[in-house]
């Protein structure tokens, strides 16, 4: 096996390993663990440096193995995948340095720490993942791996939580399933293709495809957290704070959208996908989504779950850039891919910082907080200002490129959506940010620890600041080479240029 | 190496242990082991031949079909042989570590004879010599579940042996019915001969019901729930993991090679049944409040999945079918031997207060997780490339109403593996006291489960070897 071969095993392989070792460490064993956890994370991100630089000069990565006559388990480098992997890997190094501050002293931690490896390695699988079999397997292993994450405490609500999770995934996965054995029985090949590889069944199979076509994304739609396959993505974070950020930032609900992406352009290709009619109900859907996560956000005082709702909402920005059918509007989705999980990465370590310090799980408590953690909430405000899309953050170029592409498409309403989208976001962020810096603090927090001299241990201090200059940056120097907007632009020009 | 009759070797060497164990029981334990260690090696030394050499067929003692035994091993036969031998091995492992020496003395000679009586039935070319082994089979089973003792494995066994008689009786009159009217019981000979006639109609029924009885496909499931329940841990592995598919063996061979009915409505019926076991099946395991019924209720449903199969009789069909027998047998000699390392531990099986135990037996629960991947068909493992390929098999034919069986069957395996299962995830105190279970009782456990996994990754190669000696291809329609 040559190096263009191996390399997308190396990746997978730089956090499966260190996850399957750590299972079998003593629960003491800290300084191992963190070698472990965070070698692991060092060495993906080199893996997928070499690899971007590699794809962005022609090279071919490519790992098949057989799995069945005709089918093969294939991992694959394309700009796509590229994109999806270097944001997991770069935030799976951040989260895990988190990870490793916030779960200080708390039990199972060898346990947490291996299935959150084996989270990583299934997202990178999604990602790499070079036909829809082989993103099923990835996309099953995500679930699988992901529920001892959210159940990780063992209180009844996490229990409860964890349950409703699987009920949700499990029967989406299931779905999935059914449409994937669908398609291959129709088009004898699963392989992603520039695209789409079911052009010539337009003709004679119309209502298969469609019929196809609403089960793979019903089945994507339940992790990418669509109305009304949602309702598990509130309820799950009662899991500790990395969880959630993996969750809602890389992991889950970004695999579902990478997954409805996939679907429409190299499983259907974005024109049989308009040919077929099933775009313009996806636009609506997405639509739908983003105004009713957003409503419901303004109307959470746990703070978590107001920005889990947010969620909801900004992931729809994705599908809706994918659904409008334009290049620049897939440009705005692609690169929001990117930018919601910086940003809402940044928020969920924020309100990590504000529990684990403070004690401050509700938007009621966080008076005045600005005053006390200034590092943690100037993170916090520069997530949320970018939520909102304000210029020159990275949320801004999304929604910029959103509504462009909308009117370029000839959908104008598609703007009033996300103007409206925009205000609500306002409408949930600004007062946060009010109460945070304005308002007086109280006599005391909820249950305050002390750090010394530092707002909080900076190991839950460095990773939001970074992701926070992250997004600054991918605002700022969005022209500039490799940024997620000329990445962005780099995979449009394949999918849409002749 | 060419000429050494491993087929033979395979039968022999468990017989010569059972009477080694029975003669020194004293030391049945390495006698056993190194038995099982035997096995192996002699199944893989025939495995290589039939690579090498395609079908192997023995006369044994020199006469030859219609007069003398044959064996036969063809792809199908190895195969079942070689998982016998895996999970065989995994038993008599992780017995070694179950047993007081009182009961090692009664179960070693018990096993061994049940391995025997197995891999003959695997290896046996005539229907009469299926009749004896499946009878030594059953006697075997019944004595080893009567092993555990208390009222509960008693009446088990009670029930489990007058099924088992009645069920190889109704074979054996379908026998003579059959020898009567072709004057051959070899399945070769039979396979030319037979031609429809009122005669081969009341054979066919007698033999596929006595078997269905055997194999307790709904609704003549009743007596396989208490029966594998109340037996002792790797008892019920076995009895699950090996006895049951046995039968299912049989009836495979006598479908597929003799009588070629399987696209008729009678394959539909089985069909149907099949799903009435996997639904039923699933829904009582989720209603079971003791883990090992529960488990044993699964073995219903999985046994039901078998019998798609035969109203769809493709090749992928027959092929993703034996897939999930072969991934089933290991996944659920994992979650036997893991429900007896838990009640081992913790002195009881019930699921609701799994709570303490569960978590400080991670290896055992890792087991019975992986297990239970494979049992509800997750990629990867064995049970989903069986689904798959039976997915796949019943949109080729057009008969998408077994999908929704396949799928609504692992919805609920899901349902109850994870209700097993989320009681690790709870908050006790963690103590770290001694273990009253023996390490290897966990490994055992936790390598077959992995071994059902990784079926899911090797598929090609036990697919190519369904192929030697080609039992599917005369009757495929796909």
């Amino acid at each position: 096996m040559n190096w263009n071969a191996g390399l997308p095993l190396l990746i997978l392989g730089s956090s499966l390993l260190p996850g399957l070792v750590i299972f079998f460490l003593p629960e003491e064993r800290v300084a191992t663990r963190t070698t472990l956890n965070l070698a692991g994370a060092v060495i993906k991100l080199v893996l997928v440096g070499v690899m971007v630089w590699g794809v962005f000069h022609g090279h071919y990565y490519e790992t098949r193995l057989p799995l069945l006559p005709g089918l093969d388990l294939v991992l694959r480098a394309d700009a796509l995948s590229v994109l999806f992997v270097t944001l997991s890997s770069v935030l799976w190094l951040l989260t895990t340095v988190y990870a490793i501050g916030y779960l200080e002293g708390s039990p199972h931690r060898s346990r947490f720490f291996g299935f959150f490896s084996l989270c990583v390695t299934a997202t990178v699988g999604v990602a790499l993942a070079g036909n829809l079999i082989t993103f099923l397997l990835f996309y099953e292993l995500l679930t699988l791996a992901t529920y001892p994450l959210i159940v990780h405490r063992g209180t009844e609500v996490a229990r409860r939580a964890g349950r409703s999770y699987l009920i949700y995934t499990v029967a989406g996965g299931t779905l999935l399933l059914v449409a994937t054995v669908w398609l291959y029985d129709l088009a004898g090949s699963l392989e992603f293709t520039h695209r789409g590889f079911v052009a010539e069944l337009v003709d004679t199979h119309r209502v298969a495809l469609t019929a196809v076509f609403v089960l793979l994304i019903a089945g994507l739609g339940v992790k990418a957290a669509l109305v009304p396959f949602h309702g598990w993505l509130p309820q799950a974070m009662v899991a500790p704070a990395p969880v959630s950020a993996l969750l809602h930032a890389v992991a889950v609900v970004k695999a579902g959208a990478f997954g409805i992406v996939r679907v429409v352009y190299d499983v259907y290709g974005v024109t049989v996908a308009a040919d077929l009619g099933v775009t313009g109900p996806l636009t609506i859907l997405a639509a739908v989504t983003i105004i009713y996560g957003s409503v419901r956000a303004l109307f959470q005082d746990d703070l978590k779950r107001r920005l889990a709702f947010s969620t909801v909402s900004q992931i729809s920005y994705i599908v809706l850039g994918v659904a409008i059918v334009g290049p620049i509007a897939t440009i705005g989705g692609l690169v929001h891919l990117v930018h919601q999980g910086v940003m809402k990465i940044t928020l969920f370590f924020c309100a990590g910082n504000l529990a684990e310090t403070l004690g401050i799980h509700k938007i009621s408590e966080m008076n005045g907080v600005g005053r006390r953690m200034p590092w943690t909430m100037a993170a916090f405000t520069i997530g949320a200002l970018g939520m909102i899309g304000v210029p020159p953050l990275a949320g801004f170029i999304s929604k910029w490129y959103l509504g462009l592409g909308a009117l370029e498409a000839g959908q104008g309403w598609v703007i009033v959506v996300l103007a409206g989208s925009s205000v609500l976001n306002a409408g949930y962020f600004l007062p946060v940010l009010y109460a945070a810096w304005f308002k007086s603090p109280p006599d005391g927090w909820p249950a305050e620890r002390s750090f010394g001299r530092s707002e909080t241990a900076w190991s839950l201090l460095a990773p939001p600041v970074v992701t926070a200059l992250l997004t600054l940056a991918a605002g700022l120097l969005a022209s500039a080479p490799f940024s997620p907007l000329q990445w962005a632009r780099f995979i449009t020009g394949q999918e849409f240029l002749p | 190496m060419h000429a050494i009759p491993w087929g033979v070797m395979v039968i022999l060497l468990p017989l010569v242990g059972a009477v080694s164990c029975f003669l020194w029981p004293r030391r049945s334990v390495p006698l056993g082991l190194v038995t099982a260690l035997g096995v192996v090696a002699c199944v893989a030394g025939l495995g290589w031949q039939v690579v090498e050499q395609g079908v192997q067929r023995y006369a044994v003692g020199g006469w030859v079909a219609p007069l003398g035994i044959d064996l036969y091993a063809d792809g199908l036969s190895w195969l079942m042989l070689m998982v016998a031998a895996l999970v065989g091995l995994g038993i008599s492992v992780y017995s070694s570590g179950y047993f007081n020496r009182d009961k090692a003395i009664q179960f070693w000679p018990l096993w061994m004879f049940l391995w025997t009586a197995l891999n003959a039935l695997f290896l046996s070319a005539d229907i009469f010599n299926l009749y004896v082994t499946l009878e030594l089979l059953g006697l075997a089973s019944v004595a080893l579940v009567a092993l555990a003792g208390g009222a509960d494995a008693l009446t088990g066994a009670m029930r489990y042996l007058l099924v088992s008689l009645l069920g190889s009786l109704a074979y054996l009159l379908g026998v003579a019915l059959l020898y009567h009217s072709f004057g051959s019981v070899d399945i070769a000979l039979l396979a030319q001969r037979v031609e429809s006639s009122p005669t081969v109609w009341a054979a066919v029924g007698l033999m596929s019901a006595g078997l269905l009885l055997k194999t307790a496909l709904f609704p003549l499931h009743f007596w396989l729930p208490p029966a594998h329940a109340s037996a002792a841990a790797p008892v019920g592995a076995a009895l699950s993991a090996l006895v049951v598919e046995a039968s299912f063996y049989i009836l495979l061979r006598l479908w597929v090679e003799i009588f070629p009915l399987s696209g008729t409505a009678l394959g539909q019926l089985l069909g149907l049944l099949g799903a009435a076991a996997v639904l039923w099946g699933g829904l009582q395991a989720l209603r079971q409040t003791r883990l090992k019924l529960l488990i044993a209720y699964s073995t219903v449903a999985q046994i039901g999945y078998l019998f798609l199969a035969f109203p769809l009789a493709s090749s992928i069909a027959w092929k993703g079918v034996i897939y999930l027998l072969l991934s089933h047998a290991l996944a659920k000699a994992a979650m036997f031997m893991a429900a007896g390392n838990i009640v081992r531990f913790g002195g009881h099986d019930r699921i609701a207060d799994l709570d303490r135990v569960a978590q400080r037996l991670p290896l055992t629960l890792t087991a019975f997780a992986l297990a239970g991947v494979s049992i509800m068909g997750l990629p990867p493992s064995g049970g989903f490339i069986g689904k798959w390929l039976l997915l796949e098999a019943a949109l080729h034919a057009g008969q998408w109403w077994w999908l929704i069986v396949l799928i609504l069957g692992g919805l609920l395996a899901a349902a109850y593996v994870f209700k097993v299962i989320g009681h690790a995830f709870t908050q006790p105190a963690v103590t770290h006291e001694a273990r009253a279970v023996a390490a290897r009782m966990e490994w055992a456990a936790l390598i077959l489960a992995v071994a059902a996994i990784l079926l899911g990754l090797v598929a090609l190669w036990p697919l190519a070897l369904m192929d030697i000696g080609l039992p599917f291809v005369g009757n495929s329609t796909g």
